[in-house]
C-alpha cells in the first residue's frame, strides 16, 4: 500500500453499524468505547483482528466492532480462539468473557488458555453477576450476595480472576475499571504488546443487578483510598496525599504502613516478581486497597510457536498424499 | 487346500496378542493371501493376568477373494492360558484345531479362570483337535544364552507361537526377522524375539515326524490387476484426510481428546506433520471442537474425532458451526454405549445421536464408512460435502472400522475431483458481497476468514439476518433461515449417487439395507444372493438418503435391515422414507455372523 494514501483509523472507523443494545449506563458503554480509542492507537488492521466471545452481556462486544468477530457459546470462546490462533498466528486475536462465561461454565478453557501461553488476549468483564440470566450470583459473587437464586445470601467463597491466572500459570496479569480510561487504555494496550496469553480483568459496574458494586473504586472521593495504582519500578503506595504504602511484614505478608514516615521500607512494584503479584493478588478487598494496572508480566515461549516449531509457514505441505499412500509394503497384481 | 481359514489368538492382554496377529497379517498378505481382521481386546490395559476379563484376542481370515469379514467360526484357536481357553471356545467350529500353551494351566491359572477341573483332561474338549504345547519351556530353552530374566523370557512366548504357526503355514521366518531387526531398538530384545521365533518354527519341523501338529494352507487371492497394500482402519482415514486438504488446497487442524476407540486415527495423523496437517491435543471434548470450530472459521479445515461419550458432549458447539454455516467434518468412532458402555466393543448405536442429536431443527449431512480402507473415501467425500455445502458433517465409523485391516488397491489421487468453496460475490439485489451471500442451488455461504479485506463480518450462534448476517430475532427471517438449513440437505441430495441395482436384482424376493461396518459380513452372505433371492443395499449417506431409496425399496416383497443396534436405521427409513422393513439389531459388542445374517433371510423367505 502507497504510504501517502494510507489514512488513519479513527476510533469510530472500528465501531460497527450495529446498535449497541446492553442497558443504558452498563458499563460496558465505557469499555468498548476505550476499547476502539485503543484499537485506533495501535492502528490495527481490522481486517487482521478478530474479538472472540462466549455468551452473556460481555460477550455481545464482537456484534459493535467493525473488525472480524465470533459470538461463540458459553464459556468456550478460548476454545475457538485457540484453533483460530494456531490456523493464523499473524491475527490479533481477542477473547471478551464475564466472570460467569469466563470463570464458572469456561473456567477449564481458561486454565488450559493461561498455561499454554497462546498469544491471546482475554478481557474478562467483571461484574460480580449474572446480568443476561436476571441477577444470580457469579463465582465471582461477594459472600451473602442476595440474588434470585439465592435469597439468604449466596454462600462458597468467590473466585479471584487474577489469583486463578496466576495458579494456571498466565504470563501477563492486569486489572482495571470500565470508566477508568487512562489505565483501562493502558493496560489494554500492554496487553496487546504482551507475547503470551494476556488476562485483563475489568471490574465492570451492572447497573440494574449489582449496581454500584465497584463505587468506592470509581468515585472521586474514595478512589485514592481503595485504588493501588501499579506503576513498574514505582513505590506501591496509594492515599490522596499517597500517605500509605505497602512493605511486607514480619510474617511475610503484605501490610499498610505510613509511606510518610517509613519511605524506604515501602515496596517498589515490580511487575516480574511472581511472589510479590501472589501478594498483591491475594490481597483482601475489604482490609487493603485494590491494585490495579499491569500487576504481572513476564515473558515465556509461546504456545503456537512450539506448535508450528517456528516454520516459516504454520502448515507446511512437503509430503503428497501420494507418497504416504506408497509408503506401506506395496504388491503389484499385473493380470488377474 | 482350503478356501479361507479363520485363525484367532488369545492370551492375557500383555501376551503380545495384537502384535502376534499383526504379523501373521504381513506374512499372509506377502504370500499372496486375501485377509480380515478383528482385533478383540478389552478396555484395561493390563487387568490382573490370567482373569477371562483380561483376554485379549485378535482373529483373522485368510483366504481367496470370498474373505470379507473376519469369519463367523474359528478353524484355528492359539490360547496362551486357561482364560483365553474359556472365553474363546464358543467362537470355534466344530472339529476346530486349539493349540494350547499346557504349561499355563497350573491350578492357580485354573481356579482365577473359573475352571474347576482341568479341560485338558476330562472331554470337555472332545469335539475339538488339541494339541498341547510346551510354549513357556520352549522359549525359555531357545533364550537361555541369553542374560534375560524369567519374566522377560516370558514376552518372547508370542514370537516362538509366530515361528510354529509359520511353520504350519507353509513360510519361513526371514520377513518377520527382518521386522523385528527394524522395530526394537534393543539389540537383546531383537536377538530374543528372533530366537524364539526360529526356535518355535524348528519345534514344527522337528516334531514334523510324529505329525501331532497339522500343516495348513488357504487359498491366495486373485486380486484385479493393481497396486496394492494392507490397511488399518484409523490409517486409511488418516490419509483420508490428508488427501482431503490436499484436493481442497487448504491446511487442516486435527483437534481431538483421547477416547477408546477413537484415539488411533489422533495418533497415525500426529506423526504427519510435513502434509499440511497438524493435530492438536485439546483439554476435552469440547475444547477440542471449538479448536476445529476455529480452525474453520479462520479459513483452514477443522476436524475433531471422538465416541459417543465425546460426541454427546460436543453437541452444543456442533449447532454453532451449523448456524455460522461453517465446514467442520465430525468423525464418531462408535463403541457399545449408552453411558461408558463397552469402550472396545463395536456398536452402531449412535446413528440417531449423529442425524437427529442437536437442540433446535438442526440437520447435518451424515456419511458412514463401511470398511477400513473405505475410510479413505469417506473422509474424502464428507469434507467436500463440508466444503462444498458451508456445513458441519458427521462421519460414523466405529471401533472396528479403526481397528480392523485388509488390503488396499492404491487410489489414483489424478482421479479424485478438486474440492473448491464458493467464491466471494454479491447476489441478486445486493450490491455489495458479503459473507451471507449464499450460491442459489447449493445455499452454500462464501468461505470469508480473517485476513480477507472483502466480507468482513461476524459470525455467532444468534439467528441472523438470511441476507445481511446481522442479529435478527424477525419471525419470518428465522422461517426462511430454518427452511434453508433443510433445502441444503436437499441440495447435497441431489449431489450423491443414486442406488443402482440391475434387472435382475430388481426381481429378487427380498432386500438387505445395511450400513457401516456390516459390509464385509453382508457381502460374504451376498455371494449366495441369487439362492437367497436378496439383493442387498448399503448406505453411504444416512443423511440426505439417496433419492431412489424409497422407490427401490418398495419394488421388493420384505426389505430386512440388520444393524448392531435395536433397529436405529429402521426407524430413520420408516420416518425419513416412510417404508416398512424388518429390522435386525444386534448388541452384543460383536460384529454379525454370516450365518446369522443368512439365518434371518431364510426365516423372512419361509413366513
Amino acid at each position: 500500500m502507497n504510504g501517502q494514501n494510507k489514512t488513519l483509523l479513527t476510533a469510530k472507523d472500528y465501531a460497527s453499524d450495529q446498535e449497541v443494545r446492553w442497558c443504558p449506563g452498563c458499563g460496558d458503554y465505557a469499555i468498548l468505547k476505550t476499547m476502539t480509542q485503543v484499537l485506533s492507537k495501535l492502528q490495527l488492521k481490522k481486517e487482521d483482528t478478530v474479538f472472540i466471545s462466549g455468551i452473556g452481556c460481555a460477550s455481545r462486544f464482537p456484534y459493535y466492532l467493525d473488525t472480524y468477530g465470533f459470538h461463540t457459546i458459553h464459556g468456550r470462546a478460548p476454545t475457538v480462539a485457540t484453533g483460530v490462533k494456531l490456523s493464523n498466528p499473524d491475527l490479533s486475536v481477542w477473547v471478551v468473557t464475564g466472570d460467569g462465561d469466563g470463570l464458572s461454565i469456561g473456567g477449564n478453557h481458561l486454565l488450559h488458555l493461561f498455561r499454554r501461553n497462546l498469544d491471546i488476549n482475554v478481557l474478562l468483564f467483571n461484574n460480580e453477576i449474572y446480568g443476561l440470566t436476571k441477577g444470580q450470583y457469579s463465582p465471582t459473587s461477594r459472600p451473602k450476595t442476595i440474588s434470585p437464586s439465592s435469597p439468604r445470601g449466596s454462600i462458597g467463597s468467590p473466585v479471584s480472576p487474577g489469583k486463578f491466572a496466576h495458579g494456571c500459570g498466565a504470563t501477563f496479569i492486569a486489572r482495571s475499571i470500565d470508566t477508568d480510561k487512562p489505565s483501562l487504555s493502558e493496560v489494554l494496550e500492554r496487553s496487546h504488546q504482551h507475547r503470551g496469553t494476556a488476562l485483563v480483568e475489568i471490574l465492570q459496574n451492572c447497573i440494574v443487578y449489582n449496581d454500584k458494586i465497584f463505587d468506592d473504586l470509581s468515585n472521586k472521593e474514595s478512589e485514592n483510598d481503595r485504588q493501588l495504582r501499579l506503576k513498574h519500578g514505582m513505590p506501591l503506595v496509594f492515599g490522596s496525599d499517597l500517605q500509605y504504602g505497602l512493605a511486607i511484614s514480619s510474617s511475610l505478608e503484605l501490610e499498610i504502613i505510613n509511606a510518610v514516615k517509613n519511605p524506604k521500607r515501602v515496596l517498589n512494584h515490580d511487575e516480574t516478581n511472581a511472589n510479590l503479584a501472589q501478594m498483591l493478588l491475594a490481597l483482601d478487598p475489604i482490609d487493603y486497597p485494590v491494585p490495579i494496572g499491569v500487576i504481572y508480566a513476564v515473558q515465556k515461549p509461546i504456545y503456537e510457536e512450539l506448535f508450528h516449531q517456528s516454520g516459516k509457514h504454520p502448515f507446511p505441505r512437503k509430503q503428497t498424499v501420494n507418497s504416504l499412500i506408497e509408503s506401506g509394503e506395496i504388491w503389484e497384481v499385473t493380470k488377474s | 487346500m482350503h478356501e479361507t481359514i479363520t485363525v484367532r489368538f488369545a492370551g492375557d492382554s500383555g501376551d503380545g496378542m495384537q502384535l502376534l496377529g499383526n504379523q501373521f497379517l504381513v506374512s499372509s498378505s506377502r504370500s499372496g493371501q486375501n485377509f480380515m481382521t478383528f482385533p478383540d481386546y478389552p478396555a484395561e490395559i493390563r487387568a490382573p493376568a490370567g482373569t477371562t476379563y483380561g483376554v485379549s484376542a485378535y482373529q483373522i481370515k485368510i483366504g481367496d477373494l470370498s474373505v470379507s469379514s473376519p469369519g463367523d467360526e474359528v478353524d484355528v484357536l492359539v490360547v496362551f492360558n486357561p482364560a483365553a481357553l474359556k472365553t474363546n471356545l464358543d467362537t470355534l467350529k466344530q472339529g476346530a484345531l486349539i493349540l494350547i500353551n499346557e504349561e499355563a494351566f497350573g491350578s492357580r491359572n485354573l481356579k482365577r479362570a473359573g475352571y474347576k477341573d482341568h479341560p485338558l483332561t476330562n472331554d470337555s474338549l472332545s469335539l475339538f483337535q488339541t494339541v498341547a504345547l510346551p510354549i513357556t519351556s520352549q522359549t525359555g530353552r531357545a533364550l537361555e544364552s541369553l542374560d534375560l530374566s524369567k519374566t522377560e523370557i516370558a514376552r518372547s512366548k508370542n514370537f516362538w507361537v509366530l515361528g510354529l504357526i509359520l511353520w504350519m503355514f507353509d513360510r519361513d521366518t526371514k520377513d518377520t526377522e527382518n521386522w523385528v531387526t527394524e522395530k526394537f531398538s534393543d539389540a537383546l530384545v531383537v536377538n530374543a524375539n528372533c530366537l524364539a521365533l526360529k526356535a518355535g518354527h524348528a519345534f514344527g519341523e522337528i516334531n514334523e515326524i510324529e505329525q501331532k501338529i497339522p500343516r495348513l494352507n488357504a487359498e491366495t487371492a486373485k486380486y484385479p490387476p493393481g497396486r496394492y497394500r494392507g490397511i488399518r482402519g484409523s490409517e486409511a482415514l488418516a490419509l483420508g484426510l490428508i488427501a482431503a486438504s490436499e484436493l481442497a488446497n487448504k491446511a487442516l487442524l486435527f483437534c481431538s481428546y483421547p477416547i477408546t476407540p477413537a484415539s488411533p486415527l489422533l495418533h497415525s495423523l500426529s506423526r504427519q506433520t510435513e502434509c499440511g496437517v497438524r493435530t492438536f491435543q485439546a483439554e476435552d471434548e469440547i475444547a477440542a471442537i471449538g479448536a476445529a470450530i476455529g480452525a474453520s472459521y479462520a479459513g483452514i479445515i477443522g476436524v475433531t474425532s471422538s465416541s459417543g461419550p465425546g460426541i454427546a458432549l460436543k453437541t452444543e458447539a456442533l449447532s454453532l458451526a451449523l448456524s455460522a454455516e461453517l465446514p467442520l467434518l465430525v468423525i464418531n468412532s462408535q463403541r457399545g454405549g449408552p453411558s461408558t458402555g463397552l469402550p472396545t466393543k463395536t456398536e452402531q448405536s449412535d446413528l440417531l445421536q449423529a442425524v437427529y442429536g442437536r437442540n433446535g431443527d438442526a440437520p447435518i449431512p451424515v456419511i458412514a464408512s463401511q470398511s477400513p480402507s473405505d475410510n479413505f473415501d469417506a473422509a474424502i467425500e464428507a469434507v467436500r460435502i463440508a466444503i462444498e455445502f458451508m456445513t458441519p458433517v458427521m462421519l460414523l465409523t466405529d471401533g472396528y472400522l479403526a481397528n480392523a485391516s485388509e488390503p488396499w488397491k492404491l487410489p489414483d489421487m489424478d482421479q479424485y475431483e478438486k474440492i473448491i468453496s464458493v467464491p466471494l460475490k454479491s447476489s441478486k439485489g445486493h450490491s455489495q458481497a458479503n459473507a451471507y451471500c449464499r450460491d442459489p442451488e447449493t445455499f452454500a455461504r462464501p468461505w470469508v476468514k480473517p485476513g480477507d479485506l472483502g466480507g468482513m463480518y461476524r459470525a455467532g450462534g444468534l439467528e441472523k439476518d438470511f441476507h445481511s448476517g446481522n442479529i435478527s430475532y424477525d419471525p419470518s427471517n428465522h422461517q426462511m433461515i430454518t427452511d434453508m438449513r433443510t433445502q441444503k440437505i436437499i441440495a447435497i441430495q441431489d449431489s450423491i449417487p443414486l442406488v443402482e441395482l440391475n434387472e435382475e436384482e430388481l426381481g429378487r424376493e427380498g432386500l438387505i439395507i445395511s450400513w457401516g461396518s456390516t459390509l464385509g459380513c453382508i457381502q460374504e452372505v451376498m455371494q449366495d444372493a441369487k439362492s437367497l433371492s436378496v439383493s442387498h443395499i448399503h448406505l453411504r449417506n444416512i443423511n440426505p438418503l439417496p433419492k431412489n431409496l424409497k422407490g427401490i425399496a418398495l419394488k421388493f416383497k420384505w426389505v430386512l435391515v440388520p444393524e448392531l443396534n435395536q433397529g436405529q436405521l429402521s426407524k430413520l427409513l420408516k420416518a425419513e422414507i416412510g417404508i416398512e422393513v424388518i429390522s435386525y439389531g444386534k448388541v452384543q459388542g460383536l460384529p454379525f455372523k454370516v450365518s446369522e445374517i443368512v439365518q434371518k433371510i431364510h426365516e423372512q423367505r419361509i413366513s
